[in-house]
């Protein structure tokens, strides 16, 4: 086989998110009473980087073969953060923003210090976890409110060159300072390795530990940048306990509509984007068509059903039942 | 070569897991420059003794020294720092990734701080050429690959590692006659660069083409050291063995009864490339045994009759009709009557944090209940009836029997399955790490078993065990039968030489003088 080949095959479940996503934003767009213009793409763009930073976060996660259910909470919890700190002068506005993301980065490395040396499920660690970043964003937030700096907002939710949204642009560079790096680097190789076969992983000698932690901890960071997004786009902070919830079970629909396997060991942060933005494509549909925004819930579900089904597909081949339970 | 300071010397090193003893004061030493072959029996210890010096296992006593320097490896990391690279029986590729990227895993080459993926293609390409499997694509990912294909995977990332001292434990099992010779090739030019290899196969020709010098292992210990071709097959199959034993074993019947039709009847049974053809026969009344090496296809055969494998070819018998078993809840089934006792029961077994009363009983609810609700006066007789038929010793029905010693979550496994009255039972090496005692009685209630009228197939890792308790032995080896061992026959003698598929028991094919 060529090179290529290889190419294709690994990149695969990317590329069917990201044909999932285009036919249904052509779907989306076609149907829009507005069309196709830089407003509706900028309103969409803002709308789907808000999954796609939470679901990149989960992947990194999910990759060591672990789940992390407080992505959504600590979304929540730098949501609220930054409506106290993202304000003032620059100076103040950039040590803000800092101090968000460092705490981003604590809440990740809290996850990956319990889920890693605790040796606690992951699922569990999290959701323990997760309420305490919630009650602390409660605390920081009892009611919504507070502000942002509203010209760092405007700037980073609008448009550059009048067509290109904003925020598309912050999260392609994510994807090129955290990601690729990340994925490239002899940790992200090592998280990979644990979740794909731990064992097999420890037997070759790869730094399994410092792979795992570095996964949890950036998935903190990532988390956080799309509570400063949330920040951006609100204006205020909200510490919105069902909000944070779907946040994180969408972060892991999203995760999995990317080609991301919850075995571990398997997919990319930018299925995972297009995951999402294929997730929030969907979920935009109805409106399009005028539906009572009733329906929402329960059409995205189908569609999420359909969609994760042609994973199970290879569950046919298997010639010993027992590889059922592996 | 024995003026010469050895590479690696492992002093006095033993390991216990539990109660079983696994390595017991073992010596061993490697030089450069030449090929060390381990022998031993299944649980001779020969595995345990790698682990220790590839870093995986740390040794309960004993020294190892790496050029006259003691050393104490934390993990596989720091065997693989200081020069030791294994192949290990089970293998340590990761699924996941590419071939590229498993064969540089424990030390990529980087660039700014990333992994240089033109330089890892480089490394792998170059890995793979010198193992001679330059067949094998570097981004082919790994689970994608044959069995044969990873271990020549697995080769060359050893190789990538630049290793003075290469062990290679049952490295070839999974290979092709092709792959073999290349494989060879490259270990005499590695000991021609001075590398150490030590070399761990239970195929005796491989060892007679390899080897400079030779260890046998015996119950975790090193019995005899010789230089290759000092002894002849038989003698080694001698040192291998050479062991008293004082296991009580119930009388077998004095003639097998042939007169009784069979009640489990395989024909040109066939499936993957791990059954080959395989055609036996059960009587009710019978204990037949499967021995031969580990692996060789035993436990498929015993997951082929269950119901557990798809895509099999062949026919199954039962009471002389043909039948199609699609699950195990299918071969539990009236018509049919099979249990298996299944070889890890920790997770094949039990359902550990369940009490032994719900272990109990799992195999056996349809029986127990009518309407879907169970039957508690029943089940509580049946359990009764079982427990005292098999001393199962618990300090109460309703603990968790995770709680209870090994030899007693065993005789709940084989109970859970008695509660149904079994006409075929399966045993998958059911004695494996639990004590004499136990092993005794279950060796009583086989025999008893089969005198009530059940078909008994067992397969063991024991060869004792076969020789104790069965009526007939059949030897796998690569999925097929190679050898059916009657009576007398069954000696141990008789099952090793089957097992390491040593044709004809007096043709020593030795070239030298007694040592």
């Amino acid at each position: 086989m060529k090179d290529w080949r290889y190419w294709l095959a690994e990149q695969r479940g990317t590329l069917l998110a990201l044909g999932i996503f285009i036919v249904m934003f052509i779907i989306y767009t076609s149907n829009h009473p507005a069309g196709f213009t830089a407003n509706v793409v900028q309103t969409a763009a803002n709308k789907g980087v808000l999954l796609a930073f939470v679901a990149m976060a989960q992947t990194l996660v999910v990759l060591t073969a672990g789940i992390d259910l407080s992505v959504g909470m600590i979304f929540l919890l730098t949501n609220c953060l930054a409506s106290w700190l993202v304000v003032g002068t620059p100076m103040q506005t950039a040590l803000g923003v800092i101090a968000v993301l460092a705490v981003g980065l604590l809440c990740g490395a809290i996850n990956g210090a319990i889920v890693i040396y605790g040796r606690l499920q992951p699922i569990v660690a999290t959701i323990a976890t997760g309420a305490v970043f919630y009650g602390i964003g409660l605390l920081l937030r009892p009611f919504p409110g507070g502000s942002v700096n509203e010209d760092l907002a405007d700037a980073l939710t609008g448009r550059v060159f009048g067509v290109v949204p904003a925020s598309v642009v912050v999260l392609l560079a994510v994807v090129l300072i955290v990601w690729v790096p990340f994925s490239r680097s002899v940790l992200g190789r090592a998280a990979r390795a644990a979740g794909s076969s731990e064992t097999a992983a420890y037997m070759s000698g790869v730094p399994i530990r410092r792979g795992k932690f570095a996964a949890y901890t950036l998935a903190g960071l990532l988390a956080a940048i799309g509570g400063l997004f949330l920040t951006f786009f609100t204006y205020t902070g909200e510490a919105a306990y069902a909000s944070g919830n779907a946040y994180t079970l969408f972060s892991i629909a999203a995760v999995v509509l990317g080609g991301v396997s919850l075995f571990g060991g398997k997919g990319s942060a930018i299925g995972a984007i297009f995951g999402a933005l294929a997730f929030r494509t969907i979920g935009d549909l109805l409106f399009v068509f005028d539906f009572d925004p009733l329906w929402q819930p329960l059409f995205q579900g189908v569609i999420l059903l359909v969609a994760v089904s042609l994973g199970a597909f290879a569950l046919f081949r298997v010639r010993n039942r027992l590889e059922w339970f592996l | 070569m024995d003026s010469v300071v050895p590479l690696l010397r492992v002093e006095g090193v033993s390991k216990r897991y539990g109660g079983v003893r696994a390595l017991e004061k073992a010596d061993l030493s490697v030089s450069t420059g030449s090929i060390h072959a381990i022998l031993g029996e299944n649980g001779a210890g020969k595995s345990t003794l790698i682990k220790v010096m590839a870093g995986v296992v740390a040794p309960d006593e004993g020294r190892m020294m790496l050029d006259g320097r003691e050393v104490n490896f934390a993990s596989p990391g720091a065997a693989n720092r200081a020069g030791i690279a294994c192949i290990f029986q089970e293998l340590s590729l990761i699924p996941e990734l590419s071939v590229a990227d498993n064969i540089v895993i424990s030390d990529p080459p980087k660039r700014f701080g990333m992994i240089d993926r033109k330089a890892q293609r480089r490394v792998a390409e170059d890995a793979l050429a010198r193992a001679g499997a330059g067949d094998i694509h570097p981004l082919a990912l790994v689970k994608d690959l044959p069995l044969s294909r990873r271990q020549m995977v697995e080769i060359a990332k050893a190789l990538a590692r630049k290793p003075r001292i290469l062990i290679l434990d049952e490295a070839t099992s999974a290979l092709t006659a092709t792959d073999v010779a290349n494989i060879f090739g490259v270990l005499k030019r590695l000991r021609s660069e001075r590398l150490a290899l030590l070399y761990i196969s239970h195929r005796m020709n491989e060892i007679a083409e390899l080897a400079d010098q030779c260890t046998v292992f015996r119950n975790g210990r090193n019995v005899a050291s010789y230089k290759a071709g000092s002894k002849s097959d038989n003698e080694v199959v001698e040192l291998m063995i050479g062991r008293e034993y004082s296991h009580i074993f119930p009388p077998k019947p004095a003639a097998a009864p042939v007169s009784a039709a069979p009640r489990l009847e395989a024909r040109k049974l066939s499936w993957a490339d791990r059954l080959d053809n395989i055609s036996l026969t059960v009587r009710a009344g019978e204990v037949v045994g499967l021995g031969g090496l580990d692996g060789q296809g035993q436990r498929e055969l015993l997951l082929a009759f269950f119901g557990v494998l798809r895509g099999l070819s062949g026919e199954v018998l039962i009471d002389g009709k043909p039948v199609t078993i699609t699950s195990p809840a299918a071969a539990r089934e009236d018509g049919v009557g099979m249990a298996l006792i299944p070889e890890d029961r920790k997770t094949e077994g039990l359902m550990l944090p369940m009490t032994v009363r719900e272990n109990l009983s799992f195999a056996a609810l349809d029986r127990l209940s009518k309407g879907g609700i169970i039957d508690r006066a029943a089940e509580q007789r049946l359990i009764d009836d079982m427990v005292g038929l098999l001393a199962i010793k618990t300090a109460s029905l309703d603990i968790p029997v995770g709680a209870l010693s090994g030899g007693n979550q065993q005789k709940v496994v084989i109970a859970k399955w008695l509660m149904r009255q079994p006409r075929i039972i399966l045993l998958n090496d059911p004695t494996r790490g639990i004590d004499v005692g136990t092993k005794q009685e279950i060796y009583q209630l086989m025999r008893k078993l089969a005198d009530a009228g059940a078909a008994i197939l067992f397969y063991s890792t024991d060869y004792d065990e076969l020789v104790g308790c069965c009526d007939r032995v059949l030897v796998l080896y690569d999925g097929a039968v190679k050898r059916e061992l009657v009576g007398a026959e069954i000696t141990e003698r008789a099952l090793i030489s089957s097992a390491l598929n040593i044709h004809g028991e007096g043709n020593p094919t030795s070239q030298g003088a007694d040592a």
